[in-house]
């Protein structure tokens, strides 16, 4: 009733291929749009800015890079956090050693070295497959981990090999309070966000969806394997560098290797399964669902007002991060897209049956 | 299966959504304006659980004590909250985050990253970083750095001790030419902060330094010790946290390495570091900022009040262990930074960072307020000044005999004129990159 | 050339620990197709479960006789790694069976946090100490020829000597006993050996069991060498090279790996470390199997992937 598509023709190929044919659909995403740059600003506590948006805003675009190596192309990558790591650092290099140099294109260049980075460790995914790579991505990991640690050009001869970036600004504004970072994030997530839908909408897009179901037949049509996986290496770290960058200069401020270590590039990945592989909204839904989750769960006791030392609530939060894993991967192992996409359908008939 | 239905699927997402929602919604509650409250960031799980939980249990111990045995800080009940970091620098922040909008007036990270990326973040918020024998070295300087109290030592007045007492060992600092001193160390902010004081020493002195860096967390150091049973150094210097430290000693038992010829830092000689190996331990030196044991009077309060009560946060054992009362003396200097700053902006008044933080700059604990405190012997008398956030160096060596810790030293000072340069060109440094100007005169004592 | 010898004996004895571990992993994937991340959590929790009971079990009963005491611990971990292996098939192998490889890995890493979770809050997390007895001073060999002699590490030697000799049972219980006959047939086609009759469950059930005996004795040994605490699950990351080098389906692979991602760690961190500023052996570990598996893709014993359009 609400849904329907009825009376909505296109008359044009350029309409029909828009990302979101139906009016309904545009509407509430201008609706999203209003309430993210407007309403969200306006209302919304301090708090909720620096421990839940900004993060989410910027894991998405990781997530999003992400999903773009894994769910469109079908190269497990273990080894997310280094590229999160490059990009950050390499920004942070341009900025400190290059007097002036913009905030934007700083992240830019921060995420074109971790592209460089990422197609080289790339190459290997054209003669390994599978779990295999995966745990060779793991190379990179524990490579940058060490890189960063050691190579003091790197940390810019830093004594603690921990580094900070003070004072950002965008063609003149500062970039200081968290309704500024804010806002900084939604642009960037969003206009990289786009960037990726109309890759993954395109034939780039279609050769690697086809890398992932079938390499060998896509190879007989004529895909070039090594130009499908290296693309896809590249435009994930693009992203992934730029979302490093991001997490280093705004969200952080100041931050030490650790901060890109294993367990980011795991969080990235259960955002993707449980946000869904193969779909860009999945990405947005599984940094949710990340983010959100052990705020909530370290509120829990309190709420109840039964009081558990820390360690037991530290314990409880891991086993129920696991068990929740698990639960949602038995349900809905497509994940929380799939859950919107059926969603959706449904409501396309609703209040009908059929 | 219930679940298995999408309405089942969409109402449980749609639950957990209102609760996050509603729960996110709400900011944190206002501090409770009858009370001083402090926020306990630690870490009671993750490879540096055994050293990070005694410490905890001192802080919170001491709260309970002086809430219960003086009824707060002159009539001001303590409030405190814990936060779980897992040493981690991010969790660390969030925490931080979190808790500073319920009136903090004071912070101890309890560990090197997280104070690095608070450091920042302090001076904006008005919160006064209490980093008590870690952190920031050249956050000694007060005038740089308005906002960081390492009272008690940093590593460079650590590393200095060492040298220098390895240097009396030897007969005397001109000895050490030409020997060789092996520094494994936590790769990591805080194993690597001591460096530039031990190239300075090694440059003063003519010793060879031969470094190894060990991966965090620490349990892979077979090449490590392999290296140093290689090389046979004179001395090897311990620089670890948490798992590392009993690593570094089972291993250095393996390959046979004297354990009497290494030398912890007072973060790597507490009990958990020796207490699994026993007498495979014996021999190995490290530094100590205050006593352990049962006997002094505070901890006695401590059994009386508080664990007598069955109020204790940990087991009484642990009770006047190193660290413990490590911790209680961290929460002790947090506390009558309080009182300081109740003398002159109100008695029975609740501080805020900005009160403490004065606090904190004009602490004048000599013997006599020790004793009263109930802290006779267990540390030095300190003071501190605007440019002088430390307070005190003065540090002792003990050694592990197989079943307890015993001191060998008499109290030592950190060398200044070598390391008050240092800190002036480090700190001036930290200025130039954040764009920031040292305080003036006027600032002090505001 | 006497320090050379240390280092390859001790990279030789450590690179047979980390085939404890990848042997878990192997076993698992050879059974049910399943990568299992949680192989580094059940080592620890079996391990804190032996740990724990070992210091339990005389407070309850009084009994002092340490030998004894071990073996009592050793049959009560045992016990509840075979629980924890029947309770993982039911609730997470049963319910997505036919998943994605990926989907799986993913549902393995949730159970390596469960496990890390419920583990600590039931055995605490200080620093436990398992004593079977194993002997922690050197003993040095060829002391004439090389200057200083030629250290070996004792209880490493025992160490690798129960790593040998677990294989050595493992790989006769799976050629002669008929279990292990099922479960070579399972691994081979799932579906072919559901129609002849070997019931499924039971085999995965079997498998992750034996599984975790393994972690149960890697976890002793790691634990009695480091204490047992909760940084033993990152030496399963260790493992990971040796059983992608050696091939996720083979035994002798996982052997074979472990042996020559130790000796390469070990000789790497002491002779190339020194140029690179040291701490370089976790990431050379995994580089040494990226470039083996350049050059064979399905690692060195492992089955060719064989792909049909």
């Amino acid at each position: 009733m609400l849904y329907r598509e009825n009376g909505q023709f296109k008359i044009s190929y350029r309409a029909d291929q828009q990302i979101f044919p139906i009016v309904q659909d545009r509407w509430v995403f201008a609706l999203l749009l209003v309430v993210a740059f407007i309403a969200v600003p306006l209302v919304a506590p301090e708090y909720l800015f620096r421990a839940v948006l900004i993060p989410f805003l910027i894991l998405s675009l990781a997530a999003i890079g992400l999903n773009i190596l894994v769910g469109y192309c079908g190269q497990i990558s273990l080894g997310t956090g280094a590229f999160m790591a490059v990009g950050a650092y390499a920004a942070y290099n341009f900025t400190v050693r290059i007097d002036g140099m913009p905030l934007l294109a700083a992240l830019l260049l921060g995420g074109l070295s971790a592209t460089i980075f990422g197609v080289l460790f790339g190459i290997p995914s054209l003669r390994i497959k599978g779990l295999y790579l995966a745990v060779a991505t793991l190379a990179a990991q524990f490579f940058s981990d060490w890189a960063f640690q050691r190579i003091k050009w790197l940390t810019n001869d830093s004594s603690s090999g921990s580094v900070s970036v003070p004072n950002l600004s965008v063609f003149g504004l500062p970039v200081e309070s968290p309704v500024q970072k804010y806002l900084f994030c939604l642009m960037v997530v969003g206009v990289l966000a786009l960037l990726a839908k109309n890759l993954v909408r395109g034939a780039i897009g279609r050769e690697w969806m086809a890398m992932r179901d079938m390499d060998v037949a896509a190879a007989v049509i004529g895909i070039r394997p090594m130009y499908a996986k290296l693309t896809a290496f590249a435009v994930s770290s693009f992203m992934v560098g730029v979302a490093g960058a991001l997490w280093g200069f705004v969200h952080l401020g100041s931050w030490e290797p650790a901060a890109f270590s294993i367990d980011r590039s795991f969080q990235l990945l259960f955002m993707i399964i449980i946000g869904g592989l193969g779909s860009i909204l999945g990405s947005f839904f599984g940094a949710a669902f990340i983010v959100i989750l052990p705020l909530v769960l370290s509120q829990i006791p309190q709420w109840f007002g039964i009081p558990i030392s820390t360690a037991t609530a530290s314990h409880l939060e891991l086993m129920i991060f696991g068990a929740l894993i698990v639960f949602f991967l038995i349900v809905e192992p497509h994940g929380l897209a799939r859950l919107w996409t059926i969603g959706k359908e449904k409501l396309r008939l609703w209040p009908f049956p059929h | 299966m219930l679940f298995k239905t999408l309405k089942g699927i969409a109402l449980s997402t749609a639950a957990v959504a209102a609760v996050a929602a509603s729960m996110l919604a709400t900011p944190p509650a206002f501090a409770q304006a009858k009370e001083q409250f402090f926020p306990l960031l630690v870490y009671r799980t993750g490879p540096y659980a055994p050293n990070g939980t005694p410490w905890a249990n001192g802080k919170q111990d001491y709260i309970k004590m002086i809430n219960a045995r003086d009824g707060g800080i002159n009539g001001v009940k303590i409030s405190y909250e814990e936060c779980e970091t897992g040493y981690a620098t991010d969790r660390g922040v969030e925490c931080y985050e979190r808790l500073k909008g319920k009136g903090a007036s004071m912070i101890d990270p309890q560990a090197t990253g997280i104070t690095f990326a608070l450091t920042d973040k302090a001076p904006v918020d008005k919160i006064p970083l209490l980093t008590l024998g870690y952190g920031l070295a050249a956050s000694q300087d007060g005038n740089a750095f308005k906002w960081n109290f390492p009272l008690m030592g940093s590593y460079w007045t650590a590393m200095d001790v060492l040298i220098q007492y390895i240097g009396k060992k030897e007969g005397g600092l001109d000895k050490l030419k030409g020997k060789k001193i092996a520094f494994v160390y936590h790769d990591s902010p805080f194993g690597k902060e001591p460096i530039p004081v031990l190239q300075e020493r090694a440059k003063m002195h003519g010793f060879e330094i031969q470094m190894l860096p060990v991966t965090a967390p620490g349990v892979e150091q077979k090449a490590t010790w392999l290296q140093v049973r290689q090389n046979r150094p004179d001395y090897v210097l311990l620089w670890g946290w948490g798992v590392m430290n009993s690593t570094a000693l089972k291993e250095a038992q393996a390959v046979g390495y004297p354990r009497d010829k290494m030398y912890g830092v007072w973060w790597s000689g507490a009990e958990p570091d020796v207490k699994d190996i026993g007498e495979g331990a014996k021999g190995y030196n490290a530094l100590n900022l205050n006593t352990s044991g049962q006997s002094p009077k505070v901890i006695q309060d401590i059994l009386k009040y508080v664990h007598d009560k069955g109020q204790g946060t940990g087991p009484k054992e642990e009770v006047g262990s190193v660290l413990y009362t490590r911790g209680l003396i961290i929460q002790m200097l947090g506390i009558e930074a309080v009182r300081r700053a109740q003398e002159r902006f109100g008695k029975g008044k609740v501080m805020t960072g900005e009160q403490v933080r004065w606090g904190f700059e004009n602490l004048a604990l000599d013997q006599k307020k020790l004793d009263a405190l109930g802290f006779a012997g267990v540390m030095r008398p300190l003071s501190t000044s605007c440019a002088d956030h430390m307070g005190s160096t003065s540090v002792r060596i003990h050694t592990w005999d197989g079943s307890k810790w015993n001191f060998v030293s008499d109290f030592m000072q950190a060398d200044e004129q070598i390391l008050k340069p240092m800190v002036k060109v480090s700190a001036d440094k930290y200025l130039s990159d954040k764009k920031l100007t040292r305080r003036d005169a006027a600032d002090c004592g505001s | 050339m006497g320090f050379f010898l240390e280092t390859l004996f001790g990279g030789l004895m450590v690179g047979m620990l980390y085939s404890l571990i990848a042997l878990g992993f192997v076993l698992i994937f050879k059974a049910s197709g399943v990568f299992n991340f949680a192989q580094g959590a059940m080592v620890l929790f079996a391990a804190l479960a032996m740990a724990r009971f070992a210091e339990w079990i005389p407070a309850w009963t009084g009994l002092a006789n340490k030998a004894l005491v071990n073996v009592l611990a050793f049959i009560v971990a045992c016990a509840i790694m075979i629980v924890v292996a029947w309770l993982i098939e039911k609730l997470v192998l049963g319910k997505l069976v036919n998943q994605e490889g990926i989907t799986l890995l993913m549902a393995t890493i949730g159970v390596t946090y469960f496990l890390e979770g419920i583990g600590q809050m039931l055995f605490g997390n200080d620093i436990y100490k398992i004593d079977i007895g194993l002997p922690k001073e050197p003993i040095f060999l060829f002391e004439k020829a090389f200057q200083g002699g030629v250290l070996v590490n004792k209880e490493d030697l025992a160490a690798a000597v129960i790593a040998a000799a677990l294989v050595a049972l493992l790989a006769l219980f799976f050629q002669k006993t008929a279990t292990g006959r099922a479960l070579r047939a399972v691994a081979d086609d799932h579906q072919a050996a559901q129609s002849i009759g070997i019931p499924l469950a039971r085999i995965w059930v079997i498998v992750w069991s034996v599984a975790g005996i393994v972690a149960l004795v890697a976890g002793i040994i790691w634990g009695s060498k480091l204490g047992v605490q909760f940084s033993l699950t990152l030496v399963a990351l260790k493992a990971l090279p040796v059983v992608i080098l050696g091939g996720l389906t083979s035994i002798p692979g996982a052997i074979i790996g472990g042996l020559i991602i130790g000796v390469g760690e070990k000789l790497s961190e002491i002779y190339l470390g020194p140029f690179f500023g040291g701490g370089i052996e976790v990431w050379f570990a995994y580089v040494l199997a990226l470039v083996f598996l350049l050059v064979r893709p399905q690692g060195l014993f492992g089955e060719k992937i064989i792909d049909r359009v």
